[in-house]
């Protein structure tokens, strides 16, 4: 019930992130969904994208620091207030989401999350009733 | 051959007494040597000395030390006290820092470098049936050479790799068969990565057991670390080109504290601003007279290395005294906002860390008119995901490092394999202060 996201750690100076781009150009992957937590000293680019595993091993030989995580990926309907409901169901539990973003699929909405107990969250997911995308829904 | 087996010369076994008797016949004997040394007898007649004012070990201390910049002063041949003709090799450092030095050498000084090497490496178990890989520089480095010639003298298979060149150095352990390496710390853990990156498993794939480790200041971790990768025991090495080079201190099985050839040196270890002994077992730098030289005989010659004698028996039966591991050297310090700093204490801080790779660079700069220190240091296989994991493991660096050093640098932590990597001896200081 989840998808593969990459973590790529970019270093704090120019260039850093063009290069990893390039090298998923030149691989021919395509990003669905990204975003980059920045601080300080370097920054964190969360990517979601076609052939993660591929990506992740390309990232890797050319010497990237890339690690694959599985983050929940649950679909909602494309009005408002629906990101307020779902994530009701992990505050009123105690579960606290390490970090949130938002994309655009297919005209519904699909919230990517980290919470600090995946398996509490699968629960709560599943007696919810929320629709989490599959991995080969990203591809098409 | 002393009668121990695990002793290469008899002097190996000499108590204290017999030391001591053995340096005060020699030092004698090295003194009245000097006086065919240009140098040194003009220095004697400054001093109003004479060699018969040397009656004990203790009055050693009325000779005036001998300095880098006495061998600047004399280059080349100054020193020398012996006719150029006699002399059969001649090393030369780089000269970076100024005027090169060279150091001169008749054959039967190479013949007691070897035997010294020789005593050194079979002290740590090297047997003829071994094979002896050399990744030092040959040429005027004296690292090479002088390892040559002492694993040959024990009659080891020796293959003189040189530096670089690492895919073909670990295609020669493959296979030659090669069961001991001499390589610089950092050189050390490259051969690990290149053989992780080529599938090749040192303990697996290759007979490796021995590694000879100097040149380089290097923490306890380090070893361990190093041991761990390769499968080997390492074995710390000290020399330096001055008193021939390698065969100088060497670490015996026991791993703890280098013991250095007392019928060979002198040793002294004073405090380098007063130039005043320490009190036992504290750290200073470290100075020796030679005791067998005849090309260049060198009296209280300060080393600019700091570290400290080891109070203690040594449970090897060797009664050679032991240098603890160089503190580094008194030019390498940092002064950083009026701190002295050495390298190896960030070194000891960092290796410390499970989640940290071997390399790191400390970088000093000049940023709106303050000094600051920067501290890169490469990661292992991370969670990158894992940002607060990221964030305390950095945290946590700095504020160890500045227990360490009372400085807070700045800690940036890099992927692998991002600094600059180096076939010689590691670049881990970068100082572009402006200078005043």
């Amino acid at each position: 019930m989840t998808v593969h996201q990459l973590s790529v750690f970019i270093e704090n100076k120019s260039g850093a992130l063009v290069s990893v781009l390039r090298l998923l150009k030149q691989a021919q992957i395509q990003l669905i969904a990204s975003t980059i937590a920045d601080t300080v000293d370097y920054g964190v680019f969360r990517i979601i994208c076609s052939q993660p595993e591929k990506a992740y091993d390309v990232l890797r030989k050319a010497g990237v620091a890339v690690s694959l995580n599985e983050v929940f990926a649950v679909e909602l309907d494309d009005r408002p207030g629906m990101a307020a409901d779902a994530i009701a169901f992990f505050a009123g539990e105690g579960i606290s989401i390490a970090y949130l973003y938002s994309f655009l699929l297919n005209g519904k909405g699909v919230l990517i999350f980290r919470t600090d107990n995946a398996g509490k969250a699968a629960e709560i997911i599943a007696a919810h009733g929320l629709r989490v995308i599959e991995e080969k829904e990203l591809d098409q | 051959m002393s009668s121990n087996p695990n002793f290469y010369n008899p002097e190996e076994s000499y108590s204290r007494s017999e030391i001591e008797a053995l340096q005060l016949e020699r030092l004698q004997a090295t003194v009245k040597h000097c006086m065919d040394s240009p140098f040194y007898k003009e220095r004697f007649r400054q001093a109003g000395l004479t060699p018969s004012d040397i009656r004990t070990l203790e009055d050693l201390r009325k000779i005036p030390f001998t300095t880098k910049q006495d061998l600047r002063d004399t280059y080349p041949f100054g020193m020398a006290a012996v006719p150029l003709d006699r002399c059969v090799r001649l090393h030369s450092s780089s000269g970076t820092t100024g005027n090169p030095t060279v150091i001169l050498h008749t054959q039967k000084d190479l013949d007691e470098w070897a035997n010294a090497v020789a005593r050194c490496l079979w002290m740590v178990g090297c047997r003829p049936e071994d094979v002896f890989q050399n990744t030092s520089g040959y040429g005027m480095f004296t690292g090479g050479l002088g390892f040559q010639y002492g694993a040959e003298k024990i009659g080891m298979l020796t293959v003189p790799a040189a530096a670089g060149n690492t895919l073909r150095q670990i295609k020669f352990f493959t296979d030659f068969g090669t069961t001991v390496v001499h390589a610089i710390p950092s050189y050390a853990a490259r051969l690990y990565e290149v053989m992780c990156e080529k599938g090749i498993d040192p303990r697996r794939d290759t007979r490796l057991r021995t590694l000879v480790i100097g040149a380089e200041p290097h923490s306890e971790d380090t070893r361990r670390r190093i041991e761990n990768m390769l499968g080997v025991k390492a074995y710390n090495s000290f020399g330096m080109s001055e008193m021939c080079g390698p065969g100088v201190a060497f670490e015996c099985p026991e791993q703890n504290g280098m013991h250095i050839w007392e019928d060979y040196y002198i040793v002294e270890i004073v405090d380098p601003d007063t130039l005043e002994p320490v009190p036992d077992g504290e750290v200073g730098e470290l100075v020796l007279t030679t005791l067998k030289r005849e090309a260049m005989p060198l009296l209280r010659y300060r080393t600019r290395d700091l570290t400290r004698i080891l109070p203690g028996e040594c449970p090897c039966g060797r009664h050679h005294i032991r240098l603890d591991r160089m503190k580094g050297r008194s030019d390498d310090m940092i002064i950083l906002k009026g701190v002295n700093i050495f390298p190896i204490q960030i070194e000891t801080i960092l290796m410390q860390f499970q989640e940290l790779a071997s390399d790191y660079l400390i970088t000093l700069e000049t940023v709106d008119g303050n000094d600051v220190m920067t501290v890169d240091v490469e990661m292992k296989d991370l969670n990158i995901d894992d940002y607060g994991k990221l964030q305390a493991l950095s945290r946590e660096i700095t504020r160890q490092l500045r227990d360490e050093i009372l400085i807070t640098p700045k800690v940036r932590l890099v992927p692998r394999n991002s600094l600059p990597k180096s076939e010689g001896k590691a670049v881990r200081v970068v100082d572009t202060r402006k200078k005043y």
